[in-house]
């Protein structure tokens, strides 16, 4: 198998790497390559991110900022990230492929490839992500997934903001190494919710109006949760697929949901 | 026993794990000529026009092959002995195609990337055809699939092609009708078993050279290289003297390698350009173009007396054997002959069927072979009537199922595509598998179910049969040779496709010769080489190769202790031999080493050397008991499997380790089928688990653990009182995990795979009744 | 072009294609003990240690790995030998497609976690596919070698 690839290039900057994306639009920028087989059939250049020292994990007292070039594996054994919400981004990514797959899949591969199955989208979401691009600066994740753009930029690396709080993150998925059915974060910080659902099969999103319900409430009981749940079914799009019947995709919506708020509740008391 | 039955390491375990070349693409020449070949995008359709001039034209391509390239001569893919109970109805090329991967044509290039490019140069018009793509749907459709003139059946197996049927088989036993009538408990039940993937580790792969003898060597990743080197002489028009084929080490096969796949392509290229070449599949062709499992079809009925005695067994099957027919009658028979047999005091027996083509990827061999249908069919339904007699299932079972020293009629009426062979079963110890399983897995304190809150725990189980070889049909040989310093060389055509069958042999032969497994060399699988095997299928290694060397192995020590007594002057009978040294009653002696070479430099010089073949007189069954313990999430349905215990009957295990590693292997292979395996097509008949992103295999992570024992058993047919024991394991996991799932959650699910998804519905339909 | 790295600590500088994968190139390299499996990272067949660490050889450009260290099993005999004299013991030695790439990474592994549990060992090996054993006598034999101390 080979790809048809006219030129592998080390670019000697960022600004270069940038010139040459933009230069042709069968130039790409290589993240981890794991699965550039299966999304491009050829290429005339592959520009190569490998020598900016992008794959830094940089923890501060308020944040971590990733590299876009960190590995799935990286961020699955760092310290700091698995102390983060109970370590649902850890989990995220610990749930992917084999650890073959996660030494070379980066993050920054990862978010740009808008996979809908994607296990890392809910949890970075419910975390409240800001992805930082080379021309176009900061931006939040829920606005890249929102408004995808056909602008050409560099993504240099993920912001999570560090605060304390409960988390919970499950993957549906039918064997260990498959895809997600449905796949779920929920994090409650500073008393407040936000819950994530993805690969509905589409794209992960936050769920505000149960969110916003929730938040209102003074206390939190299985009636709560199951308005929340209803709200939540209105607001996110649930259909089927290859992989799971609409109505199973809803089953356990409300299975994860309600496990995953009694989860949070339970583990801030 | 000082070699058998003991655990030995495989002989070849060691070199393989080092990373020693020794798979079919590790021996390709390095300039082989590389082939491709282009697969249909239609279900059905006509070739009308092919235009490859573009690609013919590009530097370094040196031929494109098309139906018109070779001899229409039409023969069957499937690796069985001949005349073979397969229709004989495919091309190598052809005008029609019949499945979304079927072979339009082949391009031959210098380099993998001049392929690709001359495929997408060539221009193919089709006339696309209306596809069957609905097994039930296929009898008497409109579209015919195979209309044919040449193309036959060798012998009848019920082939009306015209009718989209591939074979029908039926057989009875007493009258069904009365014994439904005398029962006063009938149910009537309809399962679904779904097309399964082998997903063996390595993907189909041949080459091919000429040789300075100018004769065509081939290696080829298959099951049955003299059945291969047969079928290529016949399409081919090639004399058999002219062709070599040899079998190295073989990444998995499980049925999926038991028929030709790309060695006539390799075969008609080299011969013509002299060069070598080479054929792999893709993981995409091995899932869309080389075979699947039968997907079936089984309507039952069985009836039973208020007090429990089995009366009456109804089985109608239809089975989609996809575009061409390999395998269709043989395993639609063992849906039978491996199953019922199970129940086999009962007045009336009916089977029947028929085996249809469909546009879909061909289905062939796969571990079980029917059985594995059959039983989740079958061991399903016994649980079923069980709990409309009010009767425990494991009890039921011990009153009705076969016993040491039964028979059953069916042995006589079913074999594989013909009659069969009536036996007693000399060995059968079911009863004890399922006693010591039940209590293994603490059966009585957890069934029916444990209630754990949000998860049930509970317990299924289900017994089987399989088969030890094909009497009267399957031939094994093996050839012993002494060297000097006295060890040995074991030839055997015993096809070794990582179940062990090197080792396994060769511990037989060390056995008999009490020599020690490292200085008996075992060298497997080259038509030139070898004698003659018909393969690694049927579960035949063990028993009917094994039977061979057994043979060959007392053959040798008569010859050496002839050579002894010569050399000590003496009579045979006066002569000890404990495989090191001879010692006769006069005093004298000689170690083997020093008649070894003796006879080989210095005086009255010879090479002694066995050759013995073995054909079975009858297929012992191994049988065995399944049972499963499951938790399940009573809301959404998933699974975990916590154990599965499995005991088993297979007479003497060669070895123990590597019997335990068939079981288990088996086992997980069957539990995928049951869980989750699924062969899936879009509405045109494109194969959309095309890909292992899409078709899920058990991981590690799945089994959490496998409880596996064998009973002591003593085949006396057997070598060394083995049977054999490569199928069996992957019989039971269905029905034991339906049987399961009922017990926990009392909804039946009678379709496989049996999912989660699948679960949550059953059990919301029956809340709302 | 040309791409200059170390493999089994042996310099190297392979002639390749821009778009070819390091597996191909490393059996043209005649080290054939790194097999092709499925072409899309799903089975672990091809898995080679890229400094040290399992990547999928199928899926990783020979071009972008210059000056880095290749390790296949023809560069770990020893550890290779003796996890395969434990698989003989517990009769995990099935077809064996899976082995070499099953011992780089079980290496791998020895080096990275510390006395892992059961369950540890499986997540780290869950990438590595096997069809034939089912599993639980590899890992018996694995076990072993991860509490072997020579």
């Amino acid at each position: 198998m080979v790809l048809i690839l006219n030129e592998y290039v080390n670019p000697k900057s960022i600004e270069e790497a940038y010139s040459l994306f933009l230069e042709n639009r069968k130039n790409y920028i290589k993240g981890g390559g794991a699965w550039l087989k299966l999304t491009i059939k050829s290429a005339e250049k592959l520009i190569s991110l490998d020598n900016f020292n992008l794959d830094k994990i940089i923890v501060n007292d308020d944040l971590i900022e990733i590299g876009s070039m960190a590995t799935l594996r990286q961020i699955e054994t760092n310290r700091d990230i698995a102390n983060l919400y109970n370590g649902i981004l850890s989990k995220a990514c610990h749930n992917i492929m084999g650890i073959n797959v996660r030494n070379i899949a980066t993050i920054g591969g990862t978010v740009m490839a808008r996979l809908a199955f994607s296990d890392i989208y809910p949890a970075l979401l419910v975390m409240d992500t800001t992805l930082v691009f080379y021309k176009l600066g900061e931006i939040s994740l829920v606005d890249f997934i929102k408004n995808p753009t056909k602008e050409r930029d560099i993504l240099l690396s993920v912001k999570i903001k560090r605060k304390e709080g409960i988390g919970f993150y499950k993957k549906v998925a039918t064997t260990a190494l498959d895809f997600s059915i449905i796949n779920f974060a929920i994090v409650k910080v500073e008393n407040k919710y936000m819950i994530s659902v993805g690969s509905t099969p589409y794209i992960a999103s936050l769920a505000y109006n149960a969110m916003e319900f929730l938040n209102k409430q003074s206390k939190i009981t299985s009636l709560e949760i199951d308005e929340a749940i209803n709200i939540l079914l209105d607001e996110i799009k649930v259909s089927s697929n290859t992989r799971s019947s609409k109505d199973y995709r809803i089953g356990l919506v409300k299975t994860y949901i309600k496990r995953g708020i009694k989860k949070v509740n339970a583990d801030a008391s | 026993m000082k070699v058998v039955n003991k655990r030995i390491p495989s002989v070849d375990g060691l070199g393989i794990m080092k990373g020693r070349p020794a798979f079919t693409d590790d021996f390709a020449d390095k300039n082989s000529l590389i082939i491709k070949i282009k697969r249909s995008p239609h279900a059905y359709a006509r070739i009308k026009k092919i235009d490859d001039s573009l690609a013919k034209q590009l530097p370094g391509v040196v031929m494109v092959l098309t139906h018109k390239d070779f001899p229409r001569v039409p023969f069957t893919r499937a690796g069985q002995g001949y005349p073979e109970p397969s229709p004989h109805d495919k091309f190598v090329l052809d005008e029609f195609v019949r499945y979304v991967g079927d072979e339009v044509l082949a391009v031959v290039a210098i380099d993998e990337a001049t392929c690709d490019k001359a495929l997408s140069l060539i221009k193919v018009e089709y006339e696309v055809l209306e596809p069957v793509l609905d097994f039930e749907k296929a009898i008497d459709n409109l579209s015919i699939i195979h209309p044919e003139p040449e193309i036959h059946e060798m012998f009848p197996i019920g082939f009306e092609p015209k009718r989209n049927i591939a074979s029908s088989y039926a057989m009875h036993i007493g009258d069904l009708d009365k014994a439904l009538k005398e029962s006063d408990v009938v149910i009537e039940e309809t399962f679904y078993t779904q097309a399964q993937a082998h997903v063996m580790m390595e993907p189909h792969t041949v080459n091919a050279r000429m040789d300075y003898q100018e004769r065509l060597v081939i290696y080829s990743a298959t099951q049955t290289p003299y059945h291969v080197r047969r079928i290529i002489s016949q399409a081919l028009n090639i004399p058999l003297s002219r062709i070599r084929v040899i079998k190295p080490r073989v990444g998995g096969g499980f049925g999926g390698k038991q028929a030709i796949h790309g060695e006539m392509f390799v075969s008609y290229v080299t011969l013509k350009t002299g060069k070598p070449s080479k054929i792999i599949y893709t993981r995409k062709e091995v899932f869309e173009s080389s075979y699947t499992r039968h997907p079936m079809k089984l309507k039952v009925r069985l009836g039973a007396t208020k007090d429990g005695v089995l009366k009456a067994i109804d089985f109608n099957v239809l089975s989609d054997t996809g575009a061409y027919g390999e395998h269709a009658l043989t395993v639609f028979m063992v849906v039978g002959s491996k199953v019922l047999p199970l129940y086999n005091k009962v007045d009336a027996v009916h089977f029947y069927g028929d085996v249809v083509y469909t546009n879909h990827t061909p289905a062939g061999a796969y571990r079980g072979y029917g059985a594995i249908q059959g039983n989740f069919a079958l061991e399903s339904a016994i649980d079923i009537l069980c709990e409309k007699l009010g009767m425990d299932s494991i009890l039921f079972r011990q009153k009705n199922m076969m016993k040491e020293h039964e028979t059953s009629p069916i042995f006589a009426i079913m074999g594989e595509g013909t009659e069969g062979t009536p036996m007693d079963m000399d060995t059968c110890k079911l009863d004890e598998c399922v006693s010591r399983g039940t209590k293994l897995i603490d059966w009585y304190k957890k069934y029916p179910r444990i209630d754990m809150g949000d998860k049930i725990k509970s317990v299924g189980m289900a017994i089987a049969m399989q088969g030890s070889g094909i009497p009267y049909i399957d031939m094994g040989s093996a050839t012993i040779k002494l060297n000097d310093d006295g060890f040995y060389n074991l030839l055997v055509g015993a096809t070794d496709i990582g179940q062990g069958s090197d080792t396994v042999l060769a511990q037989i032969a060390a056995e008999e010769l009490m020599t020690s497994v490292d200085k008996v060399i075992v060298y497997s699988s080259d038509t030139d080489l070898t004698p003659f095997d018909v393969g690694a299928y049927a579960s035949s290694t063990t028993y009917v190769s094994g039977n061979a060397v057994w043979k060959a192995a007392k053959e040798m020590k008569s010859k050496l202790l002839i050579e002894a007594a010569r050399i000590l002057k003496c009579k045979i009978k006066d002569i000890e031999f404990d495989g090191k040294e001879f010692k006769s009653s006069n005093g004298e002696s000689i170690t083997l080493i020093d008649l070894s070479n003796q006879i080989t430099y210095s005086e009255d010089q010879k090479q002694l050397s066995v050759t013995s073949s073995y054909v079975g007189h009858k297929s012992p069954p191994p049988f065995m008991a399944g049972f499963i313990e499951i938790e399940i999430d009573k809301e959404t349905g998933e699974i975990d499997i916590l154990d599965y215990v499995s005991v088993v009957d297979c007479g003497t295990t060669i070895n123990p380790k590597l019997a335990e590693g068939q079981v288990n292997g088996a086992i997980v292979q069957g539990l995928g089928m049951a869980m989750f395996e699924s062969v899936k097509y879009s509405k045109t008949g494109k194969l959309i688990s095309n890909s292992l992103l899409n078709y899920k295999i058990p991981t590690r992570l799945d089994i959490k653990n496998l409880t596996t024992e064998f009973v002591d058993s003593y085949e006396e047919s057997g070598p060394f009182g083995a049977k054999s024991v490569g199928e069996i394991g992957i019989d039971t996991p269905p029905a034991a995990l339906a049987n399961a799932v009922y017990n926990a959650l009392g909804v039946r699910i009678n379709t496989l795979p049996i999912t989660p998804e699948k679960i949550i519905l059953a059990l919301k339909e029956k809340e709302s009744k | 072009m040309q791409v200059k790295l170390t493999v089994n600590n042996e310099p190297k500088s392979f002639i390749c294609e821009p778009g070819e994968y390091l597996l191909d190139t490393l059996r043209r390299y005649n080290y054939l003990s790194v097999r092709r499996g499925c072409d899309n990272t799903s089975c672990g067949v091809c898995t080679v240690l890229l400094d040290g660490k399992p990547v999928p050889s199928c899926s990783v450009l020979t071009a972008s790995v210059e000056n880095r260290s290749i390790t296949t099993v023809e560069g770990i005999q020893d550890e290779a030998e003796k996890l395969g004299l434990y698989f003989g013991e517990e009769g995990a030695d099935q077809c064996g497609f899976c082995n070499p790439s099953l011992a780089l990474t079980v290496y791998a592994m020895k080096k990275e976690l510390y006395k892992p549990t059961p369950e540890e060992i499986k997540e780290y090996l869950v990438g590595n596919l096997c069809r034939c054993t089912g599993y639980i006598a590899q890992e018996r034999a694995i076990k072993k070698y991860m509490g072997d101390k020579s």
